[in-house]
This record gives C-alpha cells, sequence and structure tokens, in this order.
C-alpha cells in the first residue's frame, strides 16, 4: 500500500480552490454569494452592504425609468496623439479597453428620465483604462452639458475615475479646465446638476466637476480622494486612519451632501429632481401639453421601479 | 553667477572659467592676449547658443527645477512696484506655498498671485517645496474676487511640483478647493494671464493655472504629472524619468503645438537664473501687452472667449 508515500515530486502547495463562476466573494467580508443574488441586490453585499463596482450599463438599468438610454456621441474615440509608449503602447492601450468593454471611452452620455423627469445621463466606466479622463471625457461632458443647456435639463454625472489619462499629457489636465469651465455655463442655466461619486474617484476627477455638483451624492464606502491612499502614505510615510477618503469621511468633513446606498439612489435623485426643477406641479398634469411625452411613459410610483422590488432596507 | 551646474553645461562652464583664468593672467603678468581673449569668449557665447539651442526635454526640466531658477517672489521683485502681500484664506489659515497681492505693473494695477517655492532648507520647509494646501488656493480664489471686484487684471505664476498630498490637505478638500478655482476662474470678469516659470504638474497647477492667455518660459514643463509620479505608475519604476519626460511632450515647444499655451517667452541665455533682471523684463513686456489687449474686451465676452479656449483643448476621432 502506498498511501502514506510521499506524492512523486513532494508537496507542493495545494491551488487555491477557484470558487465556481456562480459565486463570489465579499471583497468586504469575505461572505460568498451566489452571483445572481449579488445581481438581484444591485451588487450590493445583501451581508455587510458592500457595493461592489459595477458597469455604466447596470447604473442604466437601475437609475433610468426602464433601463431605457438615448445614447449620444457614443462614436467619439480616443487617439494617441502624443504617440505615447510607456511599457505598453497608450493606442494599443485603447484598442484593448474597446475590445474589453465594447465601448469607445470610459464615459457614456445621453438622455434619460428618473421617476419622468427627463434628464442628461452621464455615467462613467471604471473598466475602461481606469475611468481615466482624457480628450473624449471631456468632450463627452462638454457636449452632455451643452445638451442640457439647449433642452434647459437637469444633469447627472456618476463618477468612478482614477484620475486624468496620463497618456495625453497636459491635454488630459487641461480636461479639468474644459469640464469645469463648461459648468460654470451651466450654472447660468439655473437648472441643477447632481454629482453622485462612486468607488473610487480621485484625481483630476474629484478635483473638477464631480466635486463641482449643486448637489453631491456618493455611494457608501467610495473611495473619494485627490491624492490617492498609496500616494499619501508614500509621501507621509505613515499609515493612513481607518476609512480614510472614504464617503462617510467626505460626509463628515463636509464635502458632500449624502451617502445614498445603491438601492435608494433613484428616490433621492427623484427628490432632488422634484426640489430642484419647475415641472413637479406638471407631474399631476400628465395631460398637459408641455411634458406629455415625458410623463406618460412612467408616471412615478413605488411600483413602477424595479428597484423597490429588491430594497433590503 | 550660478553655483550649480547642470551636466550640460559643463563644456562651456569650463570655457568660462579659463577665459577668467587667462585674464587674471594677463592683467597680473602685464601680457597683452586680448585678441585670444575676445575669440574664446565668442566661441563661449557661440557654444552656450548651441547647448540651449538643443536641449533635451530632460535637460529643460532641469533648468526649470535650477536651484537658482527665479521663483514668483523674484519676479514680483524685478517686475511690481508697490506689492503688498495679502494672507489667508479668512477660513482655515495662510498658506506659505502660495503668495499673493497687489501691485502695480507699470502703469497697471494688478493682483498677482503664484505657487513659492524656498530657497534656503528652512524656507523649503516653510514653503512646503511649492506644494500648497488647499487654504492656498482658497487664498488665491479670493485675492481673485477682490481683482472682480476692483476691476484689476489676475497674473499667475506657476511653480510647483503638483498639489500637496497629505492627511491634512485631503482632510480640508484639496480636490474641492481645485474644482471650486477651476470653476470661479472660468467666468471671474477681469483678465487672467497665466505664466508658468519653472514647474508645473497637475492639479495643483492648474488651480490657478485657468485664464485668458498663457504663456509659458522658455525652459519650464507643465504637465499632468511629474515624469518620475509618470514613470512610476506607467512604467512601475521611478527612474524610467527621463523616457517618462520625453514622452509626456511637457515643454513650451511641445505645448505650444499642442495649443495648450498661447506663447513661449524667451529667457536671457542659459535661462532665467543667469539674469533675473532682464528675464523679468521680458517677461513683464510680454505681461503688459497681453493685458492691453484683453482690456479691452467687455467682461462677458471675455468670460465666453476663455470657455471657448479650452472648449477647443482635445484630440479625438469621430466616426458615425
Amino acid at each position: 500500500m502506498d498511501w502514506f508515500k510521499r506524492a512523486k515530486d513532494g508537496l507542493k502547495p495545494q491551488k487555491k480552490k477557484e470558487i465556481p463562476e456562480l459565486w463570489i466573494k465579499c471583497s468586504s467580508c469575505e461572505e460568498v454569494i451566489y452571483k445572481r443574488e449579488l445581481e438581484k441586490n444591485l451588487h450590493v453585499c445583501a451581508e455587510c452592504g458592500f457595493h461592489f463596482r459595477i458597469k455604466s450599463s447596470d447604473y442604466i438599468k437601475y437609475l433610468l425609468d426602464d433601463g431605457h438610454f438615448d445614447e449620444f456621441n457614443a462614436e467619439i474615440g480616443s487617439v494617441d496623439f502624443l504617440k505615447f509608449k510607456a511599457s505598453k503602447r497608450y493606442s494599443d492601450q485603447i484598442k484593448a479597453a474597446v475590445k474589453k468593454t465594447g465601448q469607445k471611452d470610459a464615459i457614456r452620455t445621453g438622455f434619460g428620465k428618473i421617476h419622468a423627469h427627463e434628464v442628461v445621463f452621464c455615467v462613467m466606466d471604471f473598466s475602461f483604462i481606469g475611468g481615466s479622463m482624457g480628450s473624449v471625457v471631456g468632450e463627452k461632458i462638454a457636449r452632455a452639458i451643452d445638451e442640457a443647456i439647449k433642452r434647459k435639463l437637469p444633469l447627472i454625472i456618476i463618477s468612478a475615475s482614477g484620475g486624468a489619462r496620463m497618456m495625453e499629457g497636459a491635454i488630459s489636465l487641461m480636461q479639468l479646465a474644459k469640464t469645469s469651465s463648461r459648468l460654470a455655463k451651466f450654472a447660468e442655466t439655473g437648472y441643477p446638476f447632481i454629482s453622485i461619486i462612486t468607488d473610487p474617484t480621485t484625481g483630476g476627477v474629484t478635483a473638477s466637476f464631480a466635486m463641482l455638483g449643486d448637489f453631491i451624492l456618493a455611494e457608501p464606502g467610495a473611495l473619494i480622494a485627490f491624492a490617492g491612499p498609496r500616494v499619501i502614505k508614500q509621501t507621509i510615510g505613515q499609515d493612513l486612519p481607518e476609512g480614510f477618503q472614504r464617503a462617510e469621511f467626505q460626509l463628515s468633513h463636509g464635502f458632500i451632501d449624502s451617502v445614498v446606498k445603491r438601492h435608494e439612489m433613484k428616490d433621492r435623485l427623484r427628490d432632488i429632481l422634484e426640489f430642484s426643477t419647475d415641472n413637479q406641479f406638471d407631474e399631476e398634469n400628465t395631460n398637459g401639453e408641455l411634458n406629455n411625452e415625458n410623463l406618460l411613459v412612467n408616471s412615478p410610483g413605488p411600483a413602477e421601479s424595479s428597484l423597490d422590488d429588491d430594497q433590503t432596507n | 553667477m550660478s553655483e550649480y551646474i547642470l551636466e550640460f553645461e559643463k563644456p562651456v562652464v569650463e570655457l568660462e572659467k579659463k577665459i577668467r583664468e587667462m585674464r587674471e593672467y594677463s592683467e597680473t603678468e602685464n601680457v597683452e592676449i586680448s585678441e585670444e581673449i575676445t575669440r574664446l569668449e565668442e566661441k563661449a557665447e557661440k557654444l552656450r547658443t548651441d547647448i540651449y539651442s538643443k536641449l533635451s526635454r530632460w535637460e529643460i526640466l532641469q533648468i526649470a527645477r535650477h536651484p537658482q531658477r527665479p521663483y514668483t517672489r523674484d519676479y514680483i521683485e524685478h517686475m511690481f512696484d508697490d506689492f503688498v502681500e495679502l494672507h489667508g484664506d479668512r477660513a482655515f489659515g495662510d498658506d506659505p506655498a502660495i503668495i499673493s497681492g497687489i501691485g502695480k505693473l507699470g502703469n497697471r494695477k494688478v493682483v498677482a498671485i503664484g505657487h513659492q517655492k524656498g530657497r534656503t532648507t528652512k524656507q523649503k520647509l516653510f514653503r512646503n517645496f511649492g506644494m500648497p494646501h488647499p487654504e492656498g488656493y482658497r487664498k488665491a480664489l479670493r485675492v481673485m474676487k477682490l481683482a472682480e471686484k476692483f476691476n484689476r487684471p489676475v497674473v499667475t505664476f506657476i511653480d510647483t511640483p503638483g498639489a500637496f498630498p497629505g492627511i491634512g490637505a485631503e482632510e480640508r478638500g484639496q480636490a474641492e478647493a481645485i474644482a471650486k478655482n477651476l470653476l470661479e476662474m472660468s467666468r471671474l470678469r477681469v483678465p487672467i494671464i497665466v505664466v508658468i516659470i519653472g514647474e508645473g504638474a497637475s492639479g495643483g497647477a492648474l488651480g490657478i493655472g485657468l485664464g485668458d492667455r498663457i504663456l509659458m518660459m522658455e525652459n519650464t514643463w507643465y504637465s499632468v504629472i511629474s515624469p518620475e509620479g509618470c514613470a512610476a505608475i506607467l512604467w512601475h519604476d521611478s527612474t524610467k524619468a527621463v523616457q517618462a519626460a520625453e514622452a509626456m511632450k511637457l515643454t513650451a515647444v511641445d505645448l505650444l503645438e499642442l495649443g495648450v499655451v498661447d506663447k513661449s517667452v524667451r529667457e536671457p541665455l542659459g535661462g532665467a537664473h543667469h539674469d533675473y533682471e532682464k528675464a523679468a523684463q521680458i517677461l513683464k513686456e510680454e505681461i503688459n501687452a497681453e493685458l492691453e489687449k484683453l482690456e479691452k474686451v467687455p467682461p462677458q465676452e471675455l468670460i465666453e472667449n476663455r470657455i471657448e479656449k479650452y472648449a477647443q483643448m482635445g484630440f479625438f476621432e469621430e466616426q458615425s
């Protein structure tokens, strides 16, 4: 019997058992979650409330009425105008990101409705080169703002970004100026700009439009920073306090209005939109000529939103 | 003048040393070699012109960081009369990494704001190496609002390795302070002239760097991050900063071509640190010439042009 014999090539560290595709481990509480349950719960851990990072398409589904998004400027793509090459070529990085995400860049912009309020809706994708802001993100935001000005609509931007895209050099830095100055123009309209900050949002995006909302909301636990924690740790050579730069930290330091759970985001947006736009009276008057098409599609009510079904608290 | 010699300056510095020695020799020994000296002087001048006409980006960056390079305060001293420094953000404190004040630029009354580096170790620490905290940006904005109130143009001097990445800076809203400045500078009703006089790194530079005309001294750099930072992130190796500097295209020549800056401002031969007075005079004339034009533009048009200027920045493709 060779039960006790050593295997020929000696003892090997056992390869960590891959969790089958159907399951996922919560990166916060380590609970193993059934993926479909997680999806049903808007990618929020039912155990600890940890908010997983999600894609732009998820936000569209969760926040817009019927998940309907009338996208514009989807065909604007990045070009490697500096012929930038570090360990990888920027042109290759763009290609790889387009292939991976099926999108042209790190942001999508378009029209949508939130509890029947028509808005210009912009949402970033962290999975596209770290959600970095280069010329395309800057241009699409600028054009989205122009649409909001032209059509007299509220503006919502969901941020998720590592900051400016270094491979575009100073031009990426100029996108901070471009987006902020366009917001100065938007501010004259009197329509609200709601900034929703998700995990993670750092650098040039935080230091421009994300911090310029009339209302600034953040998802629980989101990292919101100018300099990332690693850079700060390196600079000052000491450990950072618990919860440093998280949404709750930013709330207590006065930089955001509210930390809002994903399940409640759509309703909070409705509250803000109702407060800050003039059409609260129009809602009762859905047959009114002006807002007819806007409002008939989906009259606000708790039963309408797919979110409410899954609301955990 | 400079004690600190850059590698690429060495040939010309050695030649100049030789000229000095010959001159001393000719004086003490009473030998007539003035012809030879003149010849060598011409050669040195030519050599310097030669060296400085084909500097690499990394070499330009070294001049921008030269320890004897004139800082904001030096320019102010040489350009402005009756400068009065104004301190504090009226909310938290006074940030020595940014100075601001009022003064006269020739006949013009202007507001001047700039990053300030220190020269001695003690000063460097006091100025935090020119890396501002949020209160620095808020002070700058407060003083810009004064400029607006009294209808005076603003001149800002950019010279920073970046906004400070520290705990206090984050607690007090570094990002918000910079973002707010970008928004408010976009709609300030008086002309804003921005001059990059040394280093211009990231949001820390842009936080006082949005304006109607962007001037860039010949031997300076301006980008989204320092080459060292870029190398650390994209090469995972901060010693690749030389390559990063080349890749990032961060000099005045580059940025003029990219449309990020409007004008490259000539420096005295060998760099601004060789002649503060001359560097300041050249810059003063440039600023006055720009203000001359901008003062004629009505505020609303000024703001629209400013927003449109930034709207033009970016390179992308659009397929349908």
